[in-house]
């Protein structure tokens, strides 16, 4: 029998069709429900559950139980998951209720998937956006459980979505079944910064990671009997960035990318912060600073700054990595001495969109605009085009 | 990215000549067959060779060349080695058996027999590669033939039939272009070649084993190579642009002069990836759009068989300046003569690609294929080519959940790389289940290489071979396979339900320690037997 979890976030993404926004606090998702907005969440989370069960129990041959008879469903009651479970026809097991009579709330997620996980289950799907994606965050802690979401949210700048509720149930399927080699990667929580807000400035701000399920591209079918395995790109990425900079002081960006170069060049760098590194051919890499805010980067003057596109949006400057602030790019010498960092796939998968920037400072925006080589393996480089 | 949905009207006409073609049903034959190695016992005979009589005073054979050990064969009769391999035959699909429309990029085209007869005729097939010029003048005499014919082709000043095809004729050009930098002192500066996300693979990996560093340029809205990234990618430091024209989503970049202009603008050569030459044999050269340098697959676009990693056969063609690079020996006609020599004593020469002088099998197919058709029926070829191609094109567009990314409403030349995205997204099936689905009929589709930049991908090259018959078939096996998709997708999902064997797992072919190439190997890595590497 395999348990899977699932919590969902009724009121997200109630507020985007009546443009209204997120849904953050009851206010905002009465008001939505006022103006019409009919709940998506429920269903979209059924929808991943049907696609899971129809690739988790596939019956191999006639006789065999249904579809998704061996999953059991880790639930919340009613509208908190339980609903879901039911519309998916799947079997489930309900450890949380929300009390009765009044709005459910960011509370109840936290303690909906606190329950659940104190269950056991093998991965924790959720369905809601990048508020719900925090509250999931806040509420696992330190507990290690694999986690993906369901994406119903209108603003989702998190990276530990999947990009439809379909793809979500597919994921899920492979992760349980561990085929393909299925690994962790750690994906980013993102929410939109309300301080910055608060000043009239959209940005979003990274609160930490969590472990989701990577499903590799799907490996294309063989033309040939030959084969290699695929290369290991961010080993290549990272020998390229440690011939490019030779002895100097590198800053890493958050991203996951610039963390597996990071990783592979010897250094442990933190979650979610600018981390500087002190490079020598032939040593170790040394940690200088962990964490660096604007003013600790332009003390130490790093002379390379490497980041990679962030949360999947293709965004590379002004979302995550404010530390990295046009004072920051400056004087490090601005184009010439700033490496993007992406693999071929990552680059191919944004579908010809380009990379992003929003540094608040639109004369820096304009400069480094237009094509700028992004490395993307040991001696390879794409030139791909940069947007403000 | 811009996906074409507009509907497409057809006539009563045309509705009426494209009728819908009754499906096939077909059933691939499963032997389940063991491994040659795991048939025969000991002491099984397949020939019994008789002793010679004494009385010819035949010699013996020479000790020094007798095996001290007899070969690990596998022991069987003759009967038992024919039926082995007439099942395995039955468990294949090929372009021999089926509509091969699928192998996109791989100008699947009918290989004629009778060039097999010429190839089989002991005149060739008796010959070996180290017998004196003298002796071989027929054959040299082919080949000499068969460069002046592919100069024609390409409007280049020298050709080389001894690269192997693909990657081996990339590398050969690379090494080209690698030593006339260095003979003219360039060869520290210019250490950076240019190539397409869409280009064939080997063009960045062969120029990355040469020793360059490699830029990649990605397609702009249209679906052509980004020529702002070209201009901000050449410099100095630029050796090569490595460009295959159309690229393998069949869009021709008619720009391609002002490629090669900003490189050569900027000290740098062209060299031109013709593996996609099926639907311009006759109508452009590489030559006339400035190229350096070029190669073509015999096994693709001439018609010799489809090599697999096998015996492959190239044709590198370059410009007068280059000429002293091209891998030696060369085939040269004396003219006072008449005779044909092989000129070994090129100092800057890149040196040997291939032992000898090629694969000589091949180069004679690809000759009479080229004889047998003249520059008309060259022409005719790939005209013939390209409408198949906007047939199939104008019929898989209907298909529901197809989109053709880029250059909306233009056609292509050769083949499309399609998209499944619209059905990926209504459905949750993946390219990769549609494929796999229509062995179930018979046939097959390759996706894409990697990245897979058009999602989902499908890329269908239906060469001069096939009929309108064929090709209305092919359509209406994806089409009933899209239905499916739709209605039920479990039976596509869990396809292919009439093949030989069911999914494989790619990550097995992936994984060094369990991929197995040989007997020995899979022994060792599979059976889990301890035994010599």
């Amino acid at each position: 029998m395999t348990r899977i979890g699932l919590v969902v976030n009724p009121v997200a993404g109630l507020g985007g069709r009546v443009g209204l926004g997120g849904t953050d606090g009851p206010d905002r998702a009465r008001a939505a429900l006022s103006l019409g907005a009919r709940p998506l969440a429920g269903a979209r989370a059924a929808a991943a559950l049907g696609e899971l069960a129809a690739r988790a129990g596939k019956p191999p041959r006639a006789g065999c139980p249904a579809p998704g008879s061996g999953l059991l469903v880790v639930t919340a009651a009613g509208p908190l998951g339980a609903d879901s479970v039911a519309a998916a026809g799947l079997a489930g097991q309900v450890v949380y209720a929300a009390g009765a009579g009044r709005d459910t709330s960011a509370e109840d997620t936290a303690a909906a998937v606190r329950a659940v996980v104190a269950e056991g289950v093998d991965l924790l799907l959720f369905a809601g956006g990048d508020g719900t994606a925090r509250d999931v965050l806040g509420a696992l802690g330190d507990v290690p459980c694999p986690v993906l979401g369901v994406p119903t949210g209108v603003k989702m700048h998190s990276a530990v979505f999947a990009v439809s509720p379909r793809a979500a149930g597919e994921v899920a399927a492979a992760w349980l079944a561990r085929t393909g080699n299925v690994r962790l990667r750690d994906a980013e929580v993102m929410d939109r910064d309300e301080d910055a807000l608060g000043e009239g400035r959209v940005t979003s701000r990274l609160f930490g990671w969590l472990p989701v399920p990577d499903v590799p591209v799907r490996v294309q079918q063989r033309k040939t009997g030959s084969t290699a395995t695929a290369p290991d790109a961010v080993g290549g990425i990272a020998a390229e960035v440690a011939e490019r900079v030779g002895a100097g002081l590198l800053a890493l960006g958050p991203g996951s990318t610039t963390r597996a170069v990071a990783a592979s060049l010897g250094a442990d760098v933190s979650l979610t912060g600018v981390d500087v590194l002190a490079l020598r051919p032939g040593h170790p890499p040394r940690t200088v600073a962990r964490e660096a805010g604007e003013d600790a980067l332009l003390a130490l003057g790093p002379a390379w700054i490497a980041l990679s596109p962030i949360g999947g949006q293709g965004f590379l400057l002004g979302r995550g990595n404010q530390q990295i602030s046009p004072r920051v790019l400056r004087a490090a010498g601005g184009r010439e001495h700033l490496l993007v960092l992406c693999t071929e796939a990552k680059l191919a998968a944004l579908g010809g969109r380009p990379l992003l920037l929003d540094t608040g400072d639109d004369a820096l925006d304009a400069e480094l605009s237009g094509h700028l080589p992004v490395i993307t393996g040991r001696r390879r480089t794409s030139l791909y085009r940069l947007a403000g | 990215m811009t996906a074409s949905h507009a509907p497409v009207s057809v006539s009563p006409e045309e509705a009426r000549i494209a009728g819908k073609p009754r499906l096939r049903r077909f059933q691939q034959a499963s032997w389940d067959e063991k491994l040659i190695f795991e048939l025969g016992s000991p002491g099984e005979r397949g020939v019994l060779v008789p002793a010679a009589d004494p009385s010819l005073g035949m010699p013996a054979i020479p000790a020094a060349l007798r095996r001290a050990e007899p070969p690990a064969l596998p022991e069987m009769s003759q009967q038992q080695v024919l039926r082995h391999y007439l099942r395995l035959s039955q468990e294949n699909l090929g372009a021999d058996l089926n509509i091969d429309v699928g192998q996109g990029t791989c100008t699947m085209k009918y290989s004629p027999k009778v060039n097999d007869q010429f190839v089989r005729d002991p005149r060739i097939a008796a010959l070996h590669p180290l017998q004196d010029e003298d002796t071989v003048q027929g054959v040299l005499g082919i080949i000499h033939s068969l460069e002046q014919l592919l100069k024609e082709i390409s409007g280049m000043d020298r050709v080389s039939l001894q690269p192997g095809a693909g990657s081996a004729a990339i590398y050969t050009n690379v090494a080209m272009i690698r030593a006339y930098f260095a003979a003219r002192g360039e060869g520290e500066q210019r250490d950076e070649v240019i190539t397409t996300i869409f280009s064939h693979p080997s063009n960045a990996a062969c120029a990355k084993t040469a020793g360059f560093k490699v830029i990649t340029l990605h397609p702009d809205a249209d679906g052509y190579p980004d020529i702002e990234a070209l201009r901000a990618a050449v410099g100095p430091r630029t050796a090569a642009l490595l460009i295959t024209n159309p690229e393998d989503t069949g869009i021709y970049n008619p720009r391609i002069e002002e490629f090669v202009r900003i490189v050569h603008e900027a000290g740098g050569l062209c060299s031109y990836d013709q593996a996609n030459a099926n639907g311009i044999l006759g109508i452009t050269r590489a030559r006339d759009a400035g190229f350096d340098l070029c190669h073509f697959n015999l096994h693709k676009t001439f018609s010799t068989p489809h090599a697999c990693g096998g015996p492959a056969a190239g044709a590198c063609a370059v410009t007068e300046e280059l000429a002293p690079y091209l891998p030696r020996p060369t085939v040269e006609l004396d003219p006072e003569t008449g005779a044909y020599r092989l000129d070994d004593d090129r100092p800057e020469s890149v040196g040997k690609m291939r032992p000898f002088y090629g694969v000589v099998p091949n180069l004679v197919r690809a000759y009479a294929w080229i004889m047998s058709l003249g520059a008309e029926g060259l022409r005719a070829a790939a005209e013939t080519a390209v409408l198949n191609n906007n047939y199939l094109l104008h019929k898989v567009r209907q298909i529901p959940g197809v989109s053709v990314p880029y250059a909306a409403g233009r056609p292509r030349v050769e083949q499309v790389r399609y998209s499944w995205e619209k059905l990926h997204e209504d459905t949750g099936l993946h390219s990769e289940d549609i494929g796999l689905r229509a062995a179930d009929f018979g046939t097959h589709y390759w996706t894409s290489h990697h990245p897979y930049v058009v999602p989902e991908p499908m890329t269908l090259e239906p060469t001069e071979s096939y009929t309108r018959a064929d090709l209305d078939e092919y359509a209406a096996i994806l089409a009933e396979i899209a239905r499916e998709a739709y209605e039920d997708p479990e039976t596509v999902r869990t396809a292919p339900h009439r093949s030989t064997i069911h999914r494989v797992r790619p990550q097995a072919l992936d994984d060094p320690a369990t991929w197995a190439v040989s007997w020995r190997a899979y022994r060792r890595k599979v059976l889990g037997e301890a035994g010599r590497r």
